[in-house]
């Protein structure tokens, strides 16, 4: 029994890792710019094809693969909000919402006319790790490993950069950054193509564990909001914990119950943390 | 009140009417199919339009309603063997409780809190029917071939369900023109421009609000019965399609939110588009790209919609595109 | 002069009016088509089966097509015609697009879509409208249990499809106790596994887990954690890109027991490119290439004989798809063309009324196996003649994965083993 738990835990901890990073890129464009990003989900997917069209096609390593896609994520973040969110920004979150919506749309029609929805895998395999009755697989170990790097970095970017202070001036307080003379378009923009590259980042990376399809997405977009409220929206860092503790969650809660009663839980507790304490589990702006 | 003079509530009602009376002396079995899923999407958009477009609270979840209502009208259809109208007003009832007991909790968060909170009630309610016995778990419920019988075999069923539909849609969108031109909707009105303001002008608010979402509530469950009894069984994934929430929000913006003629035309708009790639091999997946598109740029340049932007240019016709 | 082209032009606009109602396009007397309309998923989570079920089927179009046609009684001949749409695995599309088979295409009989779910919601509107339909890759039992009088399956029905797979367990270890159940959550498992556990437990076994995953799960890590230690059997799974998921995980994570079974997946030649982690999993087939169906086995048991022998078969499916193997969702397609035929053949009509009394009455062994439906109204459709054949995943002389035939003893080609210790 207690093999089963730990294994389990370890199991959704591990997972919880690349949700965080996916709920990051979700919770850094809210804090920045109060927009909440609906094409998160089909970016995520975008990373997942990348890597595996370089892993399948061309033979690269996913995780060499994943460098390429962090520049590809940034350009592709930037172009989303200079055609669609530049406009409306300021108009009020129903049209920033369904803005975002159909940029997702719009991506998922056409990945589905490219890549049709048949399940697509990446078969690559790095062994595993054997601790008794517990086995690590070492996929996910170096996801894990790979999300604690980016988080670092992240957060170095945020309080140790030029670029990172803008965005968290911009983030405070729009019209006295401009005063100072920060361009608060071009950082706006610069925000969203971070929160993009932290999606396809997280979509690449659970791309080695799972099949997807361009759909695949959706499911983690919903995880990722969930994880938002859960750490509080706005704090990358709180994206972290939310991502481990719903990965923990996930662990545990089968363990005592059908698998099947998993999402009740999550979403039982997305409305609840919602109504009882907005702000998150860690404070939001 | 004396709603029957405005030329704006017969050109809507009419438009409704006419349409379906024509479905239905045509007797196409086509046509049927095609002018079913319109009038579903009328409704559908129409009931949105109560809580989105008058009170301006964004629900990305109004499928739940369709849903949960559909659910509970199809298993009183099914297991317990009422009879199909009664069923159909039960799933509504449902649906409105549902409104009213989740509405309490949630309708006290703004903006896009609300949004993400009706996200969540959506993915609850699915994943809590897939593991709820009495509504058949994850493998649904159905009804046996049987029960087609009590209104004259399945051909003639399938034609008393769309004019059942038929009848609903009329009735919802006679109901989004009462209340546009109610105190009640004045004040809905007044809670989306400034939701303090209007309280503070005597304007209840939450109690207000809560009648909106409870409303909008209500047509979705009797469209949802109809729905599941017309195919003969739903699942969990059928009755709760996020994407469908969606496309329901597209179509009430794409013909303009907080107007009754609106939703109609963005439905039926939306509807033949779809149809039409729906059999093209090469265009299918791209109805949704091109949806989202349209979406684009009507929330970059054209924001009132269709008709909100004709109304904008032509001020004599705001009489009659209500 | 313009009164004159005017009237020219209403002239003309009329007898080409006229002209189009009253000919047939190209038809003479004796030649008839009829058109099928089916779904098939060629997109979607469902497209490995279902490309191979609509190949199999449309080999049969050609076959049949090659020789002028159906052949009537009256020695007329019916040629066939399809029409089909992409219904993407998606059940709200099958409903619509079968209701447009039907009402615009004007389809004359219907075959299934692939997978239980899909047919169940083809089924209500081939009802609906009065047509016939002949299922393939359909084996829930419940599809037959809702009063449709026009559908007819194919498949051996899912309460038949794992148990077999018991009586091999207790074949290898007749002191095994306890199977593991994980399933997908969709018509064909669920029932597949109810017949399994009942049938477990009939013999005294018991059942510690049996949990259901939603369609499309792609973790089961969380399942897999929450089997016992000591299972004498781990069962179940539900179509190919699940089911081939699930068999990697198991593999990846190093479950020990005695045997794997597991539903649609083994069968198919593509499962074998899972490497090491399919060797040693058995799985329930409709159909096998090695299958010793033939009309001589037929004509011993007094039973008739009707289309290509097995060989045959094989010889058209490679010469028309090469290299490709046929596996038993293509066998079922095929199957499918062939029940539709010699009842229409039988009943010398394309009257839906007298082509299912045909079908009522028909029992007749096929290079697919045998075929008879059930005709009480309480299972009206049901398959009764087909028999499962099951497979195992073993290594071949040079170390390269291959199926074989373990179960039963009359098909069999090899003996069943124990999973190796991971």
């Amino acid at each position: 029994m207690f093999a089963q738990i730990s294994a389990s835990v370890i199991d959704g901890l591990l997972i919880g890792f690349v949700y965080g990073i996916a709920a990051m890129g979700l919770s850094l464009i809210w804090g920045v710019m109060r927009v909440i990003n609906l094409a998160h989900g089909a970016t995520m997917a975008l990373g997942m094809f990348c890597i595996y069209l370089l892993f399948t096609d061309v033979g690269v390593n996913p995780y060499l693969g994943l460098l390429l896609v962090v520049v590809l994520a940034l350009i592709f973040g930037f172009i989303i909000y200079m055609a669609s969110l530049h406009r409306v920004i300021q108009a009020g979150y129903l049209y920033t919402l369904l803005a975002t919506f159909a940029v997702n749309m719009i991506v998922i029609g056409i990945g589905t006319m490219v890549f049709s929805t048949s399940p697509r895998n990446v078969d690559f395999s790095l062994g595993s790790i054997d601790l008794g009755p517990i086995i690590l697989q070492g996929t996910r170990l170096l996801a894990a490993g790979a999300s604690i790097v980016i988080t670092a970095a992240l957060y170095l970017f945020l309080y140790f950069t030029r670029p990172g202070k803008s965005i968290r001036a911009v983030s405070d307080n729009r019209a006295a950054a401009e005063l100072m003379g920060i361009p608060s378009s071009q950082v706006l923009a610069l925000s969203f193509g971070l929160g993009t590259m932290l999606a396809a980042v997280a979509g690449g990376l659970t791309s080695t564990f799972f099949p997807f399809t361009i759909l695949s997405g959706g499911t983690y977009q919903l995880k990722s909001f969930v994880i938002c409220v859960l750490g509080g929206l706005g704090h990358p860092l709180g994206a972290l914990f939310g991502g481990l503790i719903l990965g923990g969650l996930e662990g545990i809660v089968p363990i005592f119950m059908p698998v099947s009663w998993v999402p009740v839980v999550e979403f039982g507790l997305f409305v609840l943390v919602l109504v009882v304490r907005p702000t998150g589990l860690m404070g939001a702006k | 009140m004396s709603f029957w003079r405005q030329p704006g509530f017969w050109l809507n009602v009419l438009l409704v009417t006419v349409g379906g009376a024509v479905v239905i002396l045509l007797g196409q079995d086509t046509l049927r199919e095609t002018a079913f899923t319109v009038l579903m999407f009328i409704a559908l958009a129409s009931s949105l339009n109560i809580i989105m477009g008058f009170a301006g609270y964004v629900n990305f979840g109004h499928i739940v309603f369709f849903g949960l209502g559909g659910y509970f009208g199809f298993f009183l259809l099914s297991q317990l063997e009422w009879p199909l109208y009664l069923a159909m007003i039960a799933g509504g009832c449902l649906s409105v409780v549902v409104a009213l007991v989740v509405g309490a909790a949630v309708l006290r968060l703004r903006g896009a809190y609300f949004a993400l909170a009706t996200i969540g009630i959506n993915e609850a309610a699915r994943a809590f029917v897939a593991n709820f016995p009495p509504f058949g778990g994850a493998t649904g419920l159905y009804v046996n071939f049987s029960a087609y019988d009590k209104y004259g075999g399945a051909g003639q069923a399938l034609w008393w369900i769309f004019i059942l539909l038929w009848l609903v849609t009329i009735a919802t969108v006679v109901l989004c023109y009462l209340v546009k031109h109610s105190r009640f909707g004045l004040g809905l009105i007044a809670i989306r421009e400034d939701e303090d303001a209007a309280m503070v002008m005597g304007v209840k608010a939450p109690w207000d609000k809560t009648k909106a979402f409870a409303l909008s509530a209500f047509f979705p469950g009797l469209v949802g019965t109809l729905y599941f009894f017309k195919n003969g069984n739903v699942e969990p994934e059928d009755a709760f399609r996020f994407q469908l929430s969606l496309e329901i929000l597209v179509m009430v913006m794409l013909g303009g939110k907080g107007l009754v003629l609106g939703p109609i035309l963005g439905a039926f708009a939306y509807e033949r588009l779809r149809g039409y790639l729906l059999i093209s091999p090469i265009f299918k997946n791209l109805h949704l790209a091109l949806s989202g598109g349209v979406l684009l740029l009507i929330v970059l340049f054209v924001p009132g919609g269709a008709v909100g932007w004709v109304r904008d240019r032509f001020p004599r016709l705001r009489r009659v595109l209500e | 002069m313009k009164r004159f082209r005017v009237g020219f032009a209403v002239v003309l606009s009329l007898s080409l009016i006229l002209a189009s109602l009253t000919a047939p396009p190209g038809a003479t007397a004796a030649d008839k088509t009829i058109l099928i309309g089916f779904t098939a998923s060629k997109t979607g989570k469902l497209n490995v089966e279902a490309t191979r079920q609509i190949n199999g089927l449309n080999l049969w179009v050609d076959e049949v097509n090659k020789a002028g046609g159906i052949k009537m009684p009256d020695g007329t001949k019916v040629k066939v015609e399809t029409k089909y749409y992409d219904d993407e695995s998606n059940k709200d599309r099958v409903q619509e697009l079968y209701t447009r088979l039907i009402s615009s295409d004007k389809a004359d009989f219907l075959v299934s879509p692939y997978s239980s779910g899909l047919a169940d919601a083809a089924a209500v509107i081939a009802q609906q409208y009065k047509k016939i339909m002949i299922t393939a890759g359909a084996a829930s039992d419940s599809t037959h249990k809702k009063g449709y009088t026009l559908v007819f399956q194919s498949y051996t029905p899912a309460s038949r499809y794992l148990t077999g797979a018991v009586d091999i367990l207790l074949k290898l270890d007749p002191k095994a106790k306890k199977i593991a159940i994980i399933h997908e959550n969709d018509k064909f498992s669920t029932d597949v596994v109810n017949a399994l556990k009942k049938y477990a437990e009939d013999k005294g076994m018991q059942v510690p887990l049996f949990e259901g995953y939603d369609s499309g799960t792609t973790d089961f890590a969380p399942f897999i954690n929450k089997i016992p230690q000591g299972v004498d059997a781990v069962m179940g799974g539900g179509h190919f890109a699940d089911t081939t998921t699930f068999a990697r995980q198991l593999y990846e994570k190093k479950v020990s027991t005695k045997m794997i079974a597991l539903l649609v997946a083994p069968p198919e030649p593509k499962f074998a490119e899972l490497g090491e982690a399919c060797i040693s999993v058995i799985g329930a087939s409709q159909w096998e290439p090695l299958a010793k169906y033939s009309p001589e086995a037929a004509k011993a048991e007094n039973v008739e004989w009707f289309g290509v022998t097995v060989p045959e078969f094989l010889k058209l499916y490679e010469a028309k798809y090469g290299k490709e193997e046929p596996s038993y969702h293509s066998g079922g397609g095929y199957a499918a063309g062939l029940i539709l035929q010699k009842a229409i053949e039988t009943a010398g009509s394309l009257d839906t009324e007298k082509v299912k009394a045909a079908l009522d009455k028909q029992d007749m062994y096929t290079f697919y196996g045998r075929i008879k439906f059930n005709t009480t109204p309480k299972l009206q459709g049901l398959q009764e003649g087909h028999e499962m054949i099951y497979i195992q995943w073993q290594k071949d002389n040079q170390g390269k994965p291959a199926k074989a035939a373990v179960w039963p003893a009359a098909a069999a080609t090899a003996s069943p083993f124990v999973c190796p210790t991971r």
